[in-house]
C-alpha cells in the first residue's frame, strides 16, 4: 500500500479508525460506530545515517526500524513494540527519556492523512528546521484525532559505545545528591528505598562513575516500562510524594516525574480546552478521525 | 489623531506605565535586524503579566494588530511591525522567577537575554546553562528564542529551543491567560506548548517560560581542522556522524570568512585554507579523549593539513571568538552585509556550497560561509556597499537563487532564523496549499483574531483572519 492508497482508504467521509499492532494501552469509548478500520502504509523508504535520518511508513514496526538501524550503529529513540505510527501518536517515552528526550523530539517530519482524505506534509527533512510552525509537534501524543500519520522521517541517534545498568540504596536525599552529582545517567528509576542507574557512554567513565558512588551492578532494567502498570505523569519535585503515598512499590522516573504505578492517576483533565476545541474544529470538524478514542487520556 | 486612535491610548495608558508614541522614537521600532522595514504604532513595556493582558485586551477591543518583540535582533523581519501595529517590547520583564538546581528548569520571564540565563546560573553556584545559543545570545531574549525555536552552534547534540522549553504561560490575542505544558512530563492533550515554539509571535505572547536547564560538560575538547578544499571539510564532518559521534559543535567557515576573522579577532587561523572545521566534544573524559582521536583521525584520512586542539580555556575561547564574531568581522569588508540561514541534507552541502560561489559570481557578490555544518545549516553572508546603485537588487536576487537551490537539494528554507516577512513568500516553494492550510489552521486555534503579528510567515491570508491586503509600508 503506498501513500495515497491509505489517504484513499480514510477517504472524505465515514467514521475511521487507525491501528497499528495494538501493542500499546488506548483507551476507547464503548458504543461508537466505526464504518472502517486502516492501517498506515509500512515499510523503511531511506535512511541515511550520515544524515542521522531514516524515512518510513507510519506502520513500520519498531522491531524492523530497530533492526536496520543497529546494522549502523544507530537507533532511534521511541520504545516499545508494535508500530512507528503508534508509538508517535499515543506519544509515551520510554524509561530513558532522562538520556534521550521525549518522543516528540524524535519526529522531524511527517505526511499525514487529514479529514478530506488528503496528505499533508508537516516539518522538514532535516534534523534542524523552523519553516512553518511545528505543527509536527502537534500530531505526537494526539491519538490520531487531528489526522492520522501516513509517513514520517525521524532523527536517528548513535547507540552509546557502552549502556550499562546499577543499583544502590537510597533515601530521597541520597537520591537528590546522585541526580547532581551523575552527569547525564541515561535513566533514574526510584521506588522509595532503591535507586536504578543506567549509565550510557565510555566503559571507562561508566566503571569510574559505578566505583566512586558505590553503584551495584544489574542484570538489566527494575520494571517492564511495556507491562500493565498505570502511568502517572507528575512535576519531578511531587515524585517522593507520589511514592509515600502509594501504599505499594511503584517506580518513579527521577528528574522525569513519570512514575509506574498500581493505579490509575486521578485528576486528569477529561475534557478539551477551548484552543483543542478549535484545532479539532479546524482539523476534524466532523469528528469522524479515531471517534472511539477517549482524548485526552 | 482621529478621536478613536485617542480612545485606544487613552484606554492603554489606563493599564500599562511605559508607553511611548513620540515618532522618532517609536520610528526606532519600525524594523528588528534585517533590512524589512514596516511602522510602529505605539511602543509599550509592559513590567508584568497583567500589563500585557491589559495591553493585549485594549488591542483587541479596537481592533488593533500587535507584535510581541524581544531584543529585536531576528533576522527574517519576525517582529517587524506593519500597518501601524503597537509594538510590545518585552525587555523589561527580565527575571529569573525561581530555579531548581536538581530536576534542571527554571521559570523565567520572556526578557531574560540568552547568556545572562547561563550567567546567573553560574553566579547561583549551578554548575548548568541554557543550551541554545544563537549567535545574538548576548544580546536575544529567551522570549525571541521561543518565537523563533532558536538554534545555534551547540544545538547539534542538544536541540534547537523547542527542545529546552518545557511549559509556557501565554496572554492569548483576546487577552485570555493559558499555560501550555509544564513540568511534568507527558501532560494531558495536544502538545501545544510544541505549536507555540516558533510560531513567530502569531499565537499569543508568553509571559513566563518553563526552560529546561542542561549540565555543564566537565570536559570539553575543541578542535580546529584545516583543508585544502571545502569539499574534504564537510566530507569530514559527515564522516564524524556516519562513525557514531554526535559532537556538541561542527561549525565551518570558507576562505574569506577566515581571513575576515583572522584579522579581526588574530585567532592563529591559518589564511591560506580552504575551510577550517571548529570541532568540540564533550562529556566525561573517557569518552571526550576517545571521540577527540577519533575526530583527528578522519580529518587526516580526509586530508586535513592540520589539527589543533585547544590547550585551554583562553585558546578554546578565542577559537569559539572567531567563530561567533564572524559577522562583526566582515563589517572590515565591506560596510553591509545580508545574512542567509537555509539547511541542506548533509550529504548535499559540498555541491550546494559549489552553487552559492556560482550564483554570487554571477551576480558579482562577496559572499563568506560560516555556518552550523553538523546539521547542514547554511548560513552565505552577502558583504556589499548599499551605496552602489543597483546592489540591493543583486544581492536580493542572489539570495532568492540560494534559497531555491537548498530547497532544490531536499532541504528547508530555515534552520534557526524563522520564516517572519522575509521567506514569507517562498513558503510554496516547500509546502503545497494543502500543507499551508494546515499551518494557517493552527494559527486559526489560537489567534482567531488574527491580531497577533499579522502578515507573517504564511504566504496567503488565514481562513479565520482579517488579512486580505499586502500591507502599506512593507519593504521586502
Amino acid at each position: 500500500m503506498d501513500l495515497t492508497e491509505f489517504a484513499e482508504q480514510v477517504g472524505p467521509s465515514g467514521r475511521v479508525s487507525v491501528r497499528g499492532r495494538s501493542t500499546r494501552t488506548v483507551r476507547r469509548v464503548d458504543g461508537v460506530t466505526i464504518d472502517r478500520v486502516v492501517s498506515a502504509p509500512s515499510g523503511i523508504v531511506e535512511y541515511h545515517p550520515d544524515e542521522m535520518t531514516i524515512t518510513c511508513g507510519a506502520g513500520t514496526t519498531l522491531g524492523e526500524v530497530r533492526q536496520i538501524t543497529a546494522d549502523r550503529g544507530q537507533f532511534v529513540a521511541l520504545p516499545g513494540s508494535g508500530t512507528v505510527g503508534g508509538a508517535l501518536a499515543v506519544g509515551r517515552s520510554g524509561i530513558d527519556r532522562l538520556g534521550v528526550g521525549p518522543v516528540r523530539d524524535t519526529l522531524l517530519q511527517a505526511t499525514f492523512v487529514n479529514h478530506c482524505g488528503q496528505l499533508v506534509n508537516v516539518g522538514g527533512p532535516t534534523v534542524k528546521n523552523v519553516s512553518g510552525f511545528d505543527v509536527a509537534r502537534l500530531l505526537v501524543g494526539s491519538f490520531g484525532r487531528l489526522g492520522f500519520i501516513a509517513q514520517v522521517i525521524l532523527r536517528t541517534r548513535p547507540i552509546p559505545t557502552a549502556s550499562s545498568w546499577f543499583v544502590v540504596d537510597a533515601d530521597w536525599t541520597r537520591v537528590t545528591e546522585l541526580q547532581s552529582a551523575l552527569y547525564r545517567p541515561a535513566a533514574l528509576l526510584w521506588n522509595g528505598q532503591r535507586l536504578a542507574i543506567r549509565l550510557d557512554g565510555h566503559p571507562d567513565d561508566i566503571a569510574a562513575n559505578a566505583a566512586r558512588f558505590g553503584l551495584t551492578a544489574l542484570d538489566g532494567p527494575p520494571i517492564d516500562a511495556d507491562g500493565t502498570l498505570y502511568r502517572w505523569s507528575v512535576a519531578p519535585t511531587d515524585v517522593p510524594a507520589v511514592i509515600g503515598s502509594a501504599g505499594q512499590q511503584v517506580w518513579a522516573e527521577v528528574g522525569v516525574g513519570i512514575v509506574h504505578h498500581v493505579m490509575p492517576q486521578p485528576d486528569r483533565r477529561a475534557t478539551l480546552n477551548h484552543i483543542e476545541v478549535r484545532l479539532v474544529d479546524e482539523f476534524d470538524p466532523q469528528r469522524r478521525l479515531n471517534p472511539d478514542v477517549v482524548f485526552p487520556q | 489623531m482621529t478621536r478613536r486612535a485617542d480612545d485606544f491610548h487613552a484606554e492603554l495608558a489606563r493599564g500599562v506605565a511605559d508607553i511611548h508614541r513620540n515618532p522618532v522614537e517609536v520610528a526606532l521600532f519600525d524594523h528588528d535586524a534585517s533590512t524589512i522595514s514596516g511602522r510602529a504604532g505605539v511602543v509599550v513595556y509592559p513590567t508584568s503579566a497583567d500589563e500585557v493582558i491589559h495591553v493585549v485586551r485594549t488591542c483587541h477591543r479596537h481592533d488593533r494588530p500587535f507584535v510581541a518583540r524581544g531584543a529585536g535582533t531576528g533576522l527574517a523581519g519576525g517582529a517587524t511591525p506593519l500597518d501601524g501595529a503597537v509594538v510590545i517590547c518585552l525587555t523589561k520583564m527580565n527575571r529569573v522567577l525561581s530555579v531548581d538546581p536538581i530536576n534542571r528548569f527554571a521559570w523565567v520571564e520572556p526578557g531574560v537575554l540568552n547568556l545572562d540565563l547561563s550567567r546567573q546560573m553560574t553566579a547561583l553556584g549551578h554548575d548548568l546553562h541554557f543550551a541554545p545559543d544563537p549567535s545574538s545570545q548576548q544580546s536575544c531574549t529567551v522570549g525571541g528564542n521561543v518565537a523563533n525555536n532558536s538554534g545555534g552552534p551547540h544545538c547539534l547534540a542538544d536541540g534547537v529551543t523547542s527542545a529546552h522549553v518545557l511549559g509556557l504561560e501565554v496572554v492569548l490575542s483576546d487577552g485570555q491567560v493559558v499555560v501550555l505544558g509544564g513540568e511534568e512530563p507527558e501532560p494531558d492533550g495536544f502538545d501545544l506548548r510544541g505549536a507555540f515554539v516558533g510560531s513567530e509571535g502569531m499565537f499569543g505572547i508568553a509571559t513566563k517560560v518553563c526552560v529546561r536547564l542542561t549540565q555543564n560538560p566537565p570536559t570539553v575538547r575543541t578542535m580546529l581542522l584545516d583543508f585544502t578544499s571545502v569539499r574534504d571539510g564537510a566530507d569530514t564532518v559527515s564522516a564524524i556522524i556516519a562513525s557514531g559521534m554526535v559532537p556538541a559543535a561542527l561549525e565551518m567557515m570558507d576562505a574569506l570568512c577566515i581571513k575576515a576573522v583572522e584579522e579581526y579577532v588574530h585567532a592563529g587561523l591559518p589564511l591560506d585554507a580552504a575551510a577550517v572545521l571548529l570541532v568540540e566534544v564533550t562529556g566525561l573524559v573517557s569518552d571526550v579523549t576517545a571521540q577527540a582521536e577519533r575526530v583527528a583521525e578522519i580529518g587526516r584520512r580526509l586530508h586535513a593539513r592540520t589539527v589543533r586542539v585547544a590547550r585551554d580555556e583562553a585558546e578554546r575561547a578565542l577559537l569559539w571568538k572567531g567563530r561567533k564574531s564572524a559577522f562583526g568581522a566582515v563589517a572590515r569588508i565591506k560596510p553591509n552585509y545580508y545574512l542567509h540561514d537555509t539547511v541542506v541534507p548533509r550529504r548535499h552541502l559540498p555541491d550546494v556550497l559549489d552553487e552559492i560561489y556560482r550564483i554570487v559570481d554571477r551576480h558579482e557578490l562577496l559572499v563568506l560561509n560560516v555556518f552550523h555544518a553538523g546539521d547542514g545549516n547554511l548560513h552565505p553572508l552577502l558583504v556589499f556597499d548599499k551605496r552602489e546603485p543597483g546592489i540591493l537588487e543583486r544581492v536580493h536576487a542572489a539570495g532568492e537563487e540560494i534559497v531555491k537551490a537548498s530547497v532544490a537539494a531536499g532541504g528547508v528554507l530555515s534552520g534557526e532564523h524563522g520564516i517572519g516577512l522575509e521567506k514569507r513568500d517562498y513558503m510554496s516553494l516547500m509546502f503545497s496549499e494543502i500543507d499551508l492550510a494546515a499551518q494557517a489552521a493552527v494559527r486559526c486555534a489560537f489567534d482567531p483574531s488574527g491580531l497577533a503579528n499579522p502578515f507573517k510567515v504564511l504566504p496567503s491570508p488565514a481562513s479565520c483572519g482579517d488579512i486580505q491586503h499586502v500591507p502599506e509600508g512593507a519593504w521586502i
